[in-house]
């Protein structure tokens, strides 16, 4: 059981972390109006997308309250997007090395 | 922790279909870029994360003991769940309109198509299973089979769905989007 002061700072913290997500998704949309490559377009908004699922992940989804879990779910994202890393390399070969490339 | 599992099984079969759009979208010449504007995408956007906020407050409700709010709180979830579904099938029947289906697009390479309601797709069907669940749950909370930990397992699962929306939209959306 939660008391009522308890209760209502964490609806203040929920509504912040809204606003906060809100704001990241906002500077989405803001990039993808910006006059640049669609490879800088691209990290820019991963990188954002990747602070967004953090917070996200951290206090709406209580990782930040269970150490043991947050680096389970760490090592394992990151093992996942190593993984694929793997033959990523290959489309770059496929746009290149084939005649309509050119 | 079954949820964390599920969670994170379900969190690879995302990242495999973004990566594979990826993999496509930069080996195919002459990617289509079909949306000219951002008004529906940013609205769902909203809905989402707003319902997220929606969630958490029937949570912490659920923790406090007030069943009645808890409740309401996840009804007002699942409707943001439900406004989002028709936002994306309003979405998706402009497009079929357009003639754009599963395996042909008027704006280019089928891929285009193919990958797009099979990625969105399957965000969707996340979605409705989302708001079945937390009905399902919910009703069950306020019943009284069902505890605040029940809630707070299917509230996890509501948080993945958006998270999981966090990568779609720029990858699937933004990056199609029309520069004139």
């Amino acid at each position: 059981m939660t008391t009522a002061g308890e209760h209502k700072s964490s609806a203040g913290k929920d509504i912040a972390v809204y606003g906060c997500l809100l704001a990241l998704a906002a500077i989405q949309f803001f990039i993808a109006y910006q006059d640049i490559s669609a490879l800088q377009m691209l990290v820019r908004m991963l990188i954002v997308a990747i602070i967004e699922a953090g917070v996200a992940l951290l206090f709406f989804m209580h990782l930040s309250e269970n150490r043991g879990l947050k680096w389970f779910v760490m090592i394992f994202t990151v093992a996942v997007i190593l993984g694929m890393q793997y033959g990523w390399t290959d489309s770059f070969r496929l746009s290149n090395g084939v005649p309509w490339a050119r | 922790m079954a949820m964390w599992l599920f969670i994170i099984a379900d969190s690879a079969t995302f990242a495999g279909c973004l990566v594979a759009y990826g993999f496509i979208r930069n080996a195919t010449p002459n990617w289509p870029r079909p949306f000219h504007g951002i008004t529906n995408v940013a609205l769902m956007t909203a809905i989402l994360l707003t319902s997220s906020l929606t969630m958490m407050f029937a949570v912490r409700h659920a923790e406090a003991g007030d069943k009645a709010k808890a409740f309401r709180w996840t009804l007002i979830t699942a409707v943001c769940g439900i406004m989002f579904a028709a936002l994306h099938l309003r979405e998706w029947f402009g497009m079929i309109g357009e003639g754009a289906t599963l395996f042909h697009n008027p704006w280019g390479t089928p891929l285009f198509s193919s990958l797009f309601f099979s990625i969105t797709g399957l965000h969707l069907l996340h979605v409705t299973g989302g708001v079945l669940a937390l009905l399902a749950v919910g009703l069950r909370y306020r019943g009284g089979r069902y505890n605040a930990d029940d809630l707070e397992i299917t509230g996890l699962y509501w948080h993945f769905v958006d998270l999981v929306w966090m990568f779609v939209v720029p990858l699937v959306y933004l990056l199609n989007l029309a520069h004139s």
